[in-house]
């Protein structure tokens, strides 16, 4: 009779619901991680589809007479205060001095920083959690492996990442042609130096769910040790993985854009917001929005990820969520 | 306490010389040639000569060993000659046909030459470690550029903490404020937007609009009297301020998390009940146990200071440590490039040390022997 009335109420309750939906309503609380996560996915959409609708060319540079006549357009806006500025409907943001079109520059601009931020992300997070769980679930790697982190993090990483970045270029440049060795080599550079805080973190989290009783009966029902790590340990160290995969990306986009504003990054004619910035400066005082428009870019993208690794990381906290 | 900080310190050893073998192998594959720039009048064999004596030609090994010599063995000696005058870093060495006459004359006047049994042999100083830029003592150049880089950014790390502490504090204890919350948004600023484009952003504001500051650290000025001084806090105000924002929003971020854990724990309450003032229960009972780990994330950003904002000297034009790598790097001056990310390595490693002894002695805790 209990069992019937028992079985009554559960068949009452809610259907079953994945974890993650719970994760999502409590995300939705966080106000800052959802204006973040808005203005992320606006600049991805702008950038990624962007140049599908405002199809200028931004690597196009006109015939001599053409190019003197076009280049150096001020934004369109700049006429609210300045009604002689050299401004034209056909270049929203005005053109460079070589009269390529500024709003297709940082699209394109965009694109490869973000892509890089993405690339650059998962390769960290990938060596990390692998470096982690190794770690944490053999006994025998722990220590060895440990060492390695503890020497990756007393490494000066910025000036090897310059160093590195100069002495591979060529050969990378070779092999997978300018713009993709470059793009390979930057990502490379940037995810083996900075694996390290995940790594730590996972290992820390996999060595305290070893000693857990679901481990041990999983292991008591002969589970060999691959699928030990991916059914049992890894589901349950997404969650620190995924608040530094987030925190990643604003790290690899930061990175990029400061490779490529001291040179050692993509070469001149090719668009990425770091670039931009970097040629612009020297004009800054006539053109301050060369240096404004990739500058703020960059903040935006950097500030709503940071926002959303926040809320993240307090939607994916169970002591916090339900709260 | 003293044999972990013993046991550290003979840990410290192998790590350094891994990283000084990661350093070295890197650039050694290198594909710069300091002789790219010599005339090709210059015959193959005098070609072969100059690369012998800066030391290129000889087996990896062999280059890496001698390199370790000069940096651990040869430059604190000359550090100590400088110093006190003294010749700890010179040695006997034969005299060869690479000597003039005249030379000799001179050394043999100063007591410098004497004889073996193997021949004639003259007092010098060592090989040190030569930037290839400029042929002098790479130690030398680190000497001139420090200073810079010590008042832009070491000022900076200062005044950062002085803000981030108090920012931290009032945050933590009124959480969820409006000063909590608008702390919360100037530190994700802070972190956010990197220096090259808050460097930039100053410039334009504050010396190209306002023209209230000069956007290029002038490093010839003397500080010597009242005017110079002024002139010398005005040229440093831009940088330390860009510098300043992302060091507070680093610390102020640990200081609000460690008063937060702190703020719930049960000897606060307590305190509380026991009639304490209010001021007394935080600034004495939860600040002192929240600085602990806040004192060892200072201690652990203090090689950031000697390494340089490499980008921030790079926007405001201070010919500090960052800036000397950058160029070495871009004139592929090895040697110069090689010591640097040395020193960096050195540093890190040292005060990753100072910060866990430090942890031991402020929290009776945490004793790891």
């Amino acid at each position: 009779m209990t069992d019937a009335t028992h079985s009554d109420d559960i068949s009452k309750a809610e259907p079953a619901r994945n974890q993650w939906w719970d994760v999502w309503d409590q995300f939705k609380t966080h106000r800052g991680a959802m204006v973040g996560l808005i203005v992320f996915v606006t600049i991805v959409f702008g950038v990624f589809f962007g140049p599908f609708i405002w199809t200028a060319d931004p690597q196009a540079i006109p015939p001599v007479v053409d190019m003197i006549k076009t280049r150096d357009f001020r934004p369109i806006y700049t006429v609210l205060w300045d009604s002689g500025a050299k401004v034209s409907w056909a270049n929203p943001l005005g053109t460079d001095n070589l009269a390529r079109d500024n709003l297709a520059r940082l699209m394109y601009g965009g694109r490869v920083s973000i892509a890089v931020g993405l690339v650059a992300m998962v390769l960290s997070i990938v060596l990390g959690a692998l470096i982690g769980v190794l770690a944490g679930y053999f006994k025998k790697l722990d220590g060895p492996l440990m060492r390695l982190t503890d020497l990756f993090l007393a490494l000066p990483l910025l000036p090897l990442i310059l160093v590195a970045s100069l002495l591979f270029r060529e050969p990378l440049a070779n092999t997978f042609g300018v713009e993709g060795g470059i793009f390979v080599l930057i990502v490379a550079l940037i995810g083996v130096t900075s694996w390290m805080q995940t790594a730590r973190i996972v290992r820390g989290d996999v060595l305290a769910l070893k000693e857990r009783e679901f481990v041990l009966a999983a292991k008591s029902i002969g589970t060999p040790n691959r699928r030990m790590i991916t059914r049992h340990i890894l589901p349950n160290v997404m969650s620190p993985i995924m608040v530094s995969a987030t925190l990643g990306i604003a790290a690899a986009i930061i990175t990029e854009s400061a490779l490529s504003f001291l040179g050692f990054g993509f070469p001149p004619d090719f668009p990425t917001w770091g670039r931009l910035l970097n040629d612009s400066v020297d004009r800054m005082v006539s053109y301050p929005e060369r240096v404004i428009w990739p500058g703020t870019l960059i903040s935006l993208t950097v500030l709503s990820v940071n926002y959303m690794g926040d809320g993240l990381r307090d939607a994916l906290d169970p002591r916090i969520r339900g709260r | 306490m003293l044999t972990f900080t013993i046991r550290r310190l003979i840990l410290a050893i192998p790590t350094l010389l891994f990283i000084s073998l990661v350093i070295f192998l890197l650039l050694q594959l290198a594909p710069g040639d300091p002789m790219a720039q010599v005339p090709l009048t210059v015959p193959p064999e005098v070609k072969e000569k100059m690369r012998e004596a800066l030391g290129l030609g000889e087996p990896l090994h062999i280059q890496y060993i001698k390199w370790l010599r000069q940096f651990f063995w040869v430059e604190p000696l000359n550090l100590l000659d400088t110093w006190f005058g003294t010749e700890f870093a010179w040695h006997w060495v034969p005299v060869d046909s690479s000597i003039s006459e005249s030379r000799l004359a001179v050394l043999a006047e100063e007591g410098r030459l004497r004889d073996t049994a193997e021949g004639q042999e003259y007092w010098s100083p060592e090989l040190r470690v030569i930037s290839w830029q400029t042929r002098s003592p790479v130690m030398e150049i680190v000497a001139q550029r420090i200073p810079q880089t010590l008042w832009v950014v070491g000022v900076a790390y200062i005044v950062g903490i002085l803000i981030a502490l108090p920012i931290g504090i009032y945050s933590a204890y009124r959480q969820y404020s409006w000063f909590d919350n608008a702390g919360t948004l100037v530190t994700m600023i802070g972190f956010s937007v990197p220096p090259f484009f808050s460097g930039v952003l100053v410039i334009v504001i504050f010396s190209v609009q306002l023209n209230w500051f000069p956007s290029i650290y002038d490093t010839t000025l003397v500080v010597d009297d009242w005017e110079s001084f002024k002139r010398q806090i005005n040229q440093m105000f831009l940088p330390v301020m860009v510098l300043a924002l992302q060091i507070t929003s680093q610390i102020s971020r640990f200081m609000r998390a460690s008063m937060l854990d702190n703020l719930n724990q049960d000897y606060v309450r307590t305190a509380r009940a026991k009639g304490m003032r209010e001021r007394v229960v935080v600034m004495t009972h939860v600040l002192r146990n929240s600085m602990i780990p806040v004192v060892t994330v200072i201690a652990l950003g203090i090689p950031s200071i000697f390494g340089g904002a490499i980008i921030t000297e790079q926007v405001f034009k201070v010919n500090g440590i960052g800036q000397l790598l950058i160029t070495a790097i871009q004139a592929n001056d090895l040697p110069m490039v090689q010591t640097l990310t040395f020193i960096f390595a050195v540093l890190i490693v040292l005060f990753n040390l100072i910060a866990d002894v430090l942890y031991g002695i402020l929290d009776p805790r945490i004793r790891y022997d």
